[in-house]
């Protein structure tokens, strides 16, 4: 049920964001996470940012992720 | 060293320790990374109330269906609740009979149902815990600054910590730490938790993270420590996200609220506020619920609590598989006993 996701916000039209993960876009409301700005990465739940992310995080989280996908490790220490 | 050499140093000569999550995403995401199966054996990870469709009780199912049985009203609903078991049917039979039942992925989706069908009433089922009650309460504030009267709202989300709290207090229950859910504590803040006397420790969601809390665990017990820390740090702040718990407060009031399998905890639930009247389905469109008891051996309240595993029920794999599930615990995709399905758990 509380299943969120990162996401880099691209556009911002008054409550309304868009964001991007992994060339995917949607539509995140911004009503409970006023201070979002364009290029920050934020948790996305049920159509909504509910925080922003730390950007190095979301890094080493999509590093992670490609690694278990077959990319070559570059991941050494967590 | 690894994550889990370090567990199993931490763990050695040690008595028998039982940690508890509470968040259906970890059940999950612990036995899809078969984390338990490598840890050591006096360590044992146990199951709470973590997933808020399978602590919905009966009564809201029925009422759920009794409203989508009626003319003129579209049920908006998250996937997870259609197959849910009321006392005699679930939603799913409900709308292949012809009911206008709308799996939505957001609470601003029913705004746009309710825009597009304005003859109609939209009721929104709004269950969840701390992380998506604030989706549900902007939602009512959405709509009543954009003038939408055709929707409603039917309330069943829990607050997670009064059930920490009880479970703590229920002597059946034997727990030596939490494994904190991270997207509840991205809301409610790592604070929230502070009045646990038990280890505890806010858990993010890939494998990883989730070894990293436990060794934070471990370390606490190896040094007689009762805190709780933050080991999802890249979402979750101590004092949590203010603005989504001020909205929260604004639309919803905690009220007693009963929990299939666990009974009624105290605050443990959200009615909307007075003011919100309009917007509250229980209000506008009250209902006549019998209350009726079924008769079953599943044993949810146990397994909720940690007190039994599912395969010690008698139904598990046998009546109750996920393709004719008794029990909510192996509909949802995050119930427990769905997950030791799934994963394998009959061989444990």
């Amino acid at each position: 049920m509380c299943l969120a996701f990162p996401a880099k916000v691209v556009a911002i039209e008054e409550s309304l964001a868009t964001v991007e993960h992994s060339g995917v876009r949607r539509q995140a409301s911004l009503m409970l996470l006023p201070e979002a700005k364009v290029g920050d990465y934020v948790l996305v739940h049920a159509g909504f940012a509910m925080q922003v992310v730390d950007e190095e995080e979301v890094r080493l989280r999509d590093a992670l992720v490609a690694e278990m996908n077959g990319a070559p490790r570059t991941v050494f220490t967590l | 060293m690894s994550l889990v050499e370090t567990i199993e140093n931490l763990a050695r000569g040690k008595k028998n320790l039982r940690f508890m999550e509470v968040c259906g995403t970890h059940t999950v995401a612990i036995f899809r990374a078969g984390i338990r199966n490598i840890l050591p054996e006096n360590v044992e990870l146990v199951s709470g109330p973590g997933c808020p469709v399978c602590v919905t009780g009966d009564e809201y199912i029925d009422a759920a269906i009794a409203y989508a049985k009626m003319d003129g009203v579209i049920i908006a609903t998250f996937g997870d609740m259609l197959k849910v078991p009321g006392s005699a049917e679930n939603l799913a039979e409900v709308a292949a009979a012809g009911a206008d039942v709308r799996v939505i992925y957001s609470p601003l989706d029913c705004i746009k149902i309710a825009q597009e069908n304005p003859a109609k009433r939209v009721i929104f089922l709004a269950v969840g815990f701390e992380t998506t009650a604030p989706t549900a309460a902007a939602a009512v504030l959405a709509a009543r600054n954009l003038g939408v009267t055709n929707l409603l709202f039917l309330s069943a989300q829990k607050l997670v910590p009064p059930a920490l709290k009880m479970l703590l207090a229920d002597s059946a229950v034997r727990v030596d730490g939490f494994l904190l859910p991270g997207h509840v504590a991205v809301v409610t803040g790592a604070d929230a938790f502070r009045f646990l006397q038990v280890p505890a420790v806010v858990a993010g969601f890939e494998p990883e993270e989730i070894l990293l809390a436990l060794v934070n665990l471990l370390r606490q017990v190896d040094e007689g420590r009762a805190e709780v820390a933050n080991e999802y740090k890249s979402v979750v702040r101590a004092e949590g996200n203010l603005a989504a718990q001020k909205i929260l407060a604004q639309v919803y009031e905690p009220v007693d609220a009963e929990w299939r399998g666990l009974g009624v905890i105290p605050k443990s639930g959200l009615k909307m506020r007075e003011e919100f009247a309009a917007f509250d389905a229980e209000k506008v469109l009250p209902l006549e619920i019998k209350k009726s008891a079924r008769k079953t051996a599943c044993r949810c309240g146990e397994v909720l609590r940690g007190v039994i595993k599912p395969v010690e029920c008698p139904l598990f794999g046998k009546a109750c598989q996920p393709l004719h599930a008794v029990g909510p615990c192996m509909i949802s995709v995050e119930g427990i006993c769905a997950a030791w399905y799934k994963y394998g758990g009959l061989r444990l």
